[in-house]
């Protein structure tokens, strides 16, 4: 049952999820930790922060570790197959059909309609690495790495993997 | 233009291989960065597609939901090597990156106790928070210019409180989206601004 409730969390999120993997991280999100409760906040965070600093596609880095995590390489296997192929069957079977409707205003509301809500969620999810971060690493420390990532980030347009190999020294330093 | 004529490039599978394996290594933050890299290598280096091939099986790939650096290889190998071309594409892009992953957290969770390791963990939760804020962001800007902020902020507090305080499974919600964009006439509201 285990491998249908994979399936499941990971089907639902990519057949729902415009705009790419980074979409789909707060739907997984919803699933892996709010409906199945696999993984706490935190170690969420850490597999995310780990998969931003590593190349290749986010949606099925997150698959692949959450689904070995919870049933070992069976469980990678399914949820990696659950992210990848519905997705690329549908364009594969559906392509003639989506080239000629590739202009019209439906097709094309589909994904903007969808984006407020992928934003609020994502928000969300914000939201709650926040008070994750409170919880864990505190106010003051929390602010402080996240003021310096943000800086780094978005100013210097630093590396991610830089980013995140910064905070994980940082922490073992001054959080164990 | 016309699909049915154009000339059908083939590739040899261990080509296949090799351009998307590259891709998938140099390609940091996600999939919809990864695109310049994919048009590198399918259109400049190996001319499988042409440009306007390329863009509009990207326009494609848009319009279906799923991770975008997973259909753009597993259409481009499909097309250019069959079945095998497709899955040797694909797993080329991600499977090296989903081994590392769980190598370096297998590793990670058998130190959880220590302290400093757990120090580390705590260390990229404000990192994750601000790439995902940073992403809440881009999309809601996004939906703005689209949608335009009116629109926008309605929707997604309407989803808010669906999803958050009525508890509401996302997939519901998003469900009911896509039908309602199907569904109604299109000389509704006129999006584009």
């Amino acid at each position: 049952m285990i491998y249908w409730e994979l399936f499941l969390a990971f089907f639902i999120p990519n057949i729902i999820g415009y705009g790419g993997g980074p979409a789909i991280i707060p739907l997984i999100e919803a699933e892996v930790v709010g409906r199945y409760g696999w993984m706490g906040a935190q170690e969420f965070a850490e597999t995310l922060a780990l998969g931003n600093a590593l190349p290749s596609p986010i949606a099925t880095k997150m698959a692949g570790y959450v689904g070995y995590d919870v049933a070992g390489v069976g469980g990678a296997i399914v949820a990696v197959f659950a992210t990848v192929v519905p997705s690329l069957l549908l364009m594969l079977g559906a392509l003639g059909l989506l080239y000629r409707h590739r202009e019209s205003p439906r097709v094309k509301r589909m994904s903007q309609w969808v984006r407020p809500v992928i934003a609020l969620m994502m928000a969300w999810l914000t939201w709650s690495f926040f008070s994750e971060g409170i919880d864990s690493a505190g106010l003051l420390h929390t602010l402080l790495i996240g003021a310096v990532a943000a800086v780094a980030l978005l100013r210097f347009r630093a590396h991610p993997a830089f980013v995140v190999l910064g905070a994980l020294v940082y922490g073992g330093v001054f959080l164990g | 233009m016309d699909k049915s004529v154009a000339r059908p490039a083939t590739a040899r599978q261990r080509d296949l291989f090799m351009a998307f394996l590259r891709i998938g290594l140099l390609g940091f933050g996600g999939g919809p960065a990864m695109i310049p890299l994919v048009q590198q290598e399918v259109v400049k280096r190996h001319a499988w597609l042409d440009d306007e091939e390329f863009s509009d099986i990207l326009a494609i790939a848009n319009t279906l939901p799923g991770p975008i650096a997973t259909k753009m290889p597993g259409y481009i190998g499909y097309r250019v090597g069959g079945v095998a071309g497709c899955i040797n594409a694909v797993l080329a892009v991600i499977l090296p990156t989903i081994v590392a992953m769980i190598a370096l957290l297998g590793v990670f969770s058998r130190y959880r106790d220590v302290a400093w390791i757990q120090g580390m963990g705590q260390g990229v939760v404000p990192v994750v928070m601000v790439m995902m804020g940073q992403l809440a962001w881009d999309f809601l800007n996004k939906s703005q210019l689209a949608l335009g902020w009116l629109v926008s902020l309605a929707m997604a507090a309407v989803a808010g409180v669906l999803i958050y305080w009525l508890g509401v499974h996302p997939g519901w919600v998003i469900g009911g989206i896509l039908a309602a964009a199907l569904l109604r006439p299109t000389p509704k509201r006129e999006a584009t601004p």
